[in-house]
């Protein structure tokens, strides 16, 4: 099955919407100072008072409350203006196309006599050029450290300058290929593909390549080195979105592992400001505590630490929109024990390929 | 029966033997009082004319007297009253010979300092002294003298007469003795720079053995107002007093007696006072036993009527004066100083000064700095038991805005007719409720004033810190919005500054 490139391409689109949104940011705050007045920004607070679950968008959002950063006052001058630096900086990165992390933005204040406090000061700010924008850093090229990757059949054509045009396929590195800056912000071509399937742990994900399991099963494997990264959580998006294609999570079977299904399928808190880093229709495929039952695996007991953690995702809004939630938590606490992906190896190396994940992705379709 | 002899013996003699009293303990502590005492006679002798001090030390190594002693030559020069040649031999070489058995405030109280340094100098040396003096008229006398210490009488072994063509008027004091310079000098170098504190308008030089010189500037040319002498307060007598006194009277009758010795006492307070203790006011005071001098002094103790003394027979320094001395000496950046009013102790007035001095060249020792002055003359020994010690231990600094981290220094002085000491060695002051009640209100007021300069401080540098962070900023905010914009020309941001400076003058005056 091919996929036409689009006609519209959202990776252009949107590095346009950015500049602008950017630069009027920046004219606001001019006129502003122009007028003789101190400039002002409202933004959305990131208060957890003012952070809601919402079941029509299904992820966290924040409410009407909103915070004023006044230059007048002398407490937000100093984080107004590292506001208005980092939005320049930014805008310095995505006209040159150039990337950058938390960190290295941490550094590059220093260049502008801005010097921030710590490695959090500096975050925070970000995480506030977020808000006013209503876009996360990628899209003004900050970055995290990569570590999540991606195999298959994926045509992809490049953006970044000096690869623009030119085109790799996924499944051409027996690794998988980073999802950095040069991957996210690059087109999608074509694809055979008819699925995507998210993998927790880097020995899966391998174990999944040399069992030809995108071959067997016509699928992109996604490796989210625990927690996904935004970067990842927003290519998933796009996979599914653009390209039409189902989501399946396996994580290990414990509330860790579920979560991290939870926040590919409806975000976190901490990016309630953000939108398009969720994928609302993917499945958590496994490892289920029901499986655990099912399959007899091996376990471990839960610890308290587990246990504490099942009774917040029990009350967690997130873990009402789907029975299975529920039930797989009460599984959790009724049996008392957790699994690991690799406890399948107790049938032999091949199992989960052949017989556990057939029968999962058939289960959750 | 055992037979006990009974052995008179001079002045001179018993201070030989009790030479520790005046502070000639060792061969450190020796020189250091040596030095002082002809300083504050020196001081003395200037003030009482009103003349500004000029006052020359140096001290000279005359050779090895010990593996830890030396002998030196101590010469103090001052531009004082000078002495009438009469007086020269007995002011110099007989012990309690002197002017200060009246009732004024003086530095010394024994009239011995000076003696005694040279009786010192003379039992470790075995030289005499030289003394050279003249009150400005047209001869200067010099004589060389050594002390006859079983008569306490002075020994002239040479006299000379020049004629003073340059109308010079002072004392210069010459004499060997035996000491520890190097242990005593960071004491003498202290005292030196206290004493310049508390006469901030004499000018002090000091030459040591190696030839160093310090010089100590006046920064002022004003004077205290000198005390006037005073007759003593009936509630400050002991039978002693009351025994001399009798002795010397020219007057026939209690009344007189009385009403003609005694600090505040008149006619009729004099009449009134006999009535109260049954005495006949006709009566002869030569006539009274020594039952009835005990009886009077009691009575004179225990009747409440008598006017408190009055404090003209004090010289406090002054508030400006010691302002000067302290900015001179110890150049903070700010010193406040306040002056009590007269108050007395067991009949004798007194008159408490304190000062605050905050930062500057005052270092941070991580405990408040404690000058003690007692009628002008520095404190230099037994701090920890002072009174003003336990004051500055009980006070409640914070209150102040004040910690003993901070570099601060405090200044306490005394000034009494006969000043509460608390042993003979005469360096700490006695814990007295009256004397410790003034000492405290004196420090809560100066602590008041720092405490109000910090409080302006802390508010000037929080303002100047607030418009830093405006000055900074602002002009940061107008580059970037400036480029993120995509403008050419930046916005004019003198509006907003000159706002929050208006701003902040209104919130200084609220």
């Amino acid at each position: 099955m091919v996929q036409k490139k689009k006609q519209s391409s959202s990776i252009t689109e949107r590095r346009k919407e950015v500049l602008s949104d950017l630069a009027g940011l920046g004219v606001k705050v001019y006129d502003q100072i122009d007028r003789g007045e101190f400039p002002a920004i409202d933004m959305p607070s990131r208060s957890t008072e003012n952070i809601t679950y919402d079941p029509q968008l299904r992820q966290f959002i924040l409410g009407d409350r909103a915070v004023r950063r006044s230059s007048r006052n002398i407490r937000h001058l100093k984080p107004f203006t590292q506001l208005i630096w980092a939005a320049f900086f930014s805008n310095e990165l995505a006209s040159q196309r150039k990337t950058s992390t938390l960190r290295d933005v941490y550094y590059s204040a220093q260049a502008y006599e801005m010097t921030f406090k710590d490695q959090q000061e500096s975050n925070n700010i970000i995480t506030d050029l977020e808000t006013v924008l209503g876009l996360s850093r990628e899209y003004f090229n900050i970055f995290p450290e990569e570590r999540s990757a991606v195999f298959g059949d994926l045509m992809i054509e490049y953006t970044v300058p000096g690869y623009e045009g030119k085109t790799l396929n996924l499944d051409s590195h027996p690794d998988g290929v980073l999802i950095g800056p040069a991957l996210t912000s690059s087109e999608f071509v074509k694809t055979t593909a008819d699925k995507v399937i998210a993998i927790e742990k880097g020995g899966l994900f391998t174990r999944f390549i040399e069992e030809r399991v995108h071959k067997k099963y016509n699928a992109l494997l996604v490796m989210t080195a625990g927690q996904a990264p935004r970067a990842t959580r927003h290519f998933i998006k796009r996979l599914n979105n653009e390209l039409k294609l189902p989501v399946y999570i396996f994580t290990d079977g414990d509330p860790w592992g579920m979560h991290i299904a939870q926040v590919i399928i409806s975000g976190s808190a901490n990016a309630a400001h953000l939108r398009d880093l969720t994928t609302p229709d993917a499945k958590w495929s496994g490892v289920w505590a029901t499986d655990i039952v099912n399959y007899k695996l091996p376990t471990d007991p839960l610890d308290e630490m587990d246990m504490k953690r099942l009774y917040e995702l029990q009350k967690d809004p997130r873990y009402k929109e789907d029975p299975l939630w529920q039930r797989e938590i009460k599984t959790f606490m009724k049996i008392k024990r957790k699994a690991e992906q690799e406890a399948f190896s107790r049938y032999g190396l091949t199992y989960i390929v052949d017989e556990y994940l057939p029968a999962k992705l058939e289960e959750t379709k | 029966m055992a037979q006990t002899t009974f052995e008179e013996i001079s002045a001179a003699d018993f201070f030989y033997r009790n030479r520790d009293i005046a502070g000639f303990t060792n061969p450190s502590r020796a020189i250091f009082a040596a030095l002082r005492e002809l300083v504050e006679n020196s001081l003395d002798a200037a003030e009482s004319l009103k003349i500004l001090p000029e006052i020359y030390v140096r001290i000279s190594y005359e050779g090895e007297a010990s593996p830890e002693t030396q002998i030196f030559k101590l010469r103090v020069e001052d531009n004082g009253m000078g002495i009438q040649p009469r007086h020269i031999p007995s002011a110099f070489g007989q012990v309690l010979f002197g002017s200060k058995y009246k009732l004024k405030q003086q530095r010394g109280t024994f009239g011995l300092g000076g003696k005694m340094a040279i009786l010192y100098g003379q039992i470790t040396t075995h030289q005499p002294a030289t003394i050279t003096s003249s009150t400005g008229m047209a001869k200067i006398y010099t004589y060389k003298l050594m002390i006859d210490i079983q008569k306490n009488r002075p020994l002239i072994m040479d006299r000379k007469v020049l004629i003073n063509k340059e109308q010079w008027r002072g004392t210069v004091v010459e004499f060997t003795l035996e000491g520890d310079y190097l242990r005593a000098m960071p004491k003498i170098l202290e005292y030196l720079k206290q004493t310049a504190m508390v006469n901030p308008y004499a000018n002090l030089t000091f030459v040591d053995p190696k030839g160093r010189f310090y010089k100590f500037t006046r920064g002022t040319k004003d004077m205290p107002t000198p005390p006037k002498e005073t007759k003593p307060h009936p509630y400050g007598v002991d039978v002693e007093l009351l025994q001399r006194l009798i002795q010397v009277t020219p007057y026939k009758t209690m009344l007189e007696f009385l009403r003609n010795h005694f600090h505040r006492v008149g006619d009729i307070t004099s009449q009134k006072f006999l009535e109260f203790s049954s005495l006949s006011p006709s009566k002869n005071p030569k006539r009274l036993s020594h039952e009835e001098i005990v009886r009077l002094m009691h009575m004179l103790k225990k009747y409440k009527e008598f006017l408190p003394p009055d404090a003209s027979c004090l010289s406090p320094l002054g508030e400006d004066l010691l302002k000067a001395g302290i900015i001179k000496e110890l150049k903070p950046e700010i010193a406040v100083v306040h002056q009590r009013k007269p108050a007395t102790y067991a009949g004798h007035p007194f008159i408490i000064e304190t000062a605050m001095a905050y930062g500057g060249e005052i270092p941070k020792r991580g405990n408040f700095i404690l000058y003690r002055f007692a009628n002008r003359i520095p404190l230099l020994y037994d701090e920890a038991s002072d009174i003003s010690m336990r004051v500055i231990a009980a006070m409640n600094w914070r209150r102040y805005r004040v910690t003993p981290e901070m570099p601060i220094a405090i200044v306490v002085h005394i000034c009494s007719t006969k000043v509460p000491y608390k042993t003979v060695g005469k360096e700490f002051i006695a814990d007295r409720p009256e004397v410790r009640k003034e000492i405290a209100n004196g420090l809560r007021e100066v602590a008041r004033q720092i405490g109000l300069f910090m409080s302006k401080r802390e508010h000037v540098d929080k303002e100047r810190k607030r418009l830093g962070i405006f000055s900074k900023y602002l002009p940061k905010l107008a580059q970037f919005s400036t480029q993120l914009a995509g403008k050419e020309k930046q916005p004019d941001i003198e509006k907003l500054l000159v706002s929050v400076k208006k701003y902040g003058a209104e919130e200084e005056t609220e």
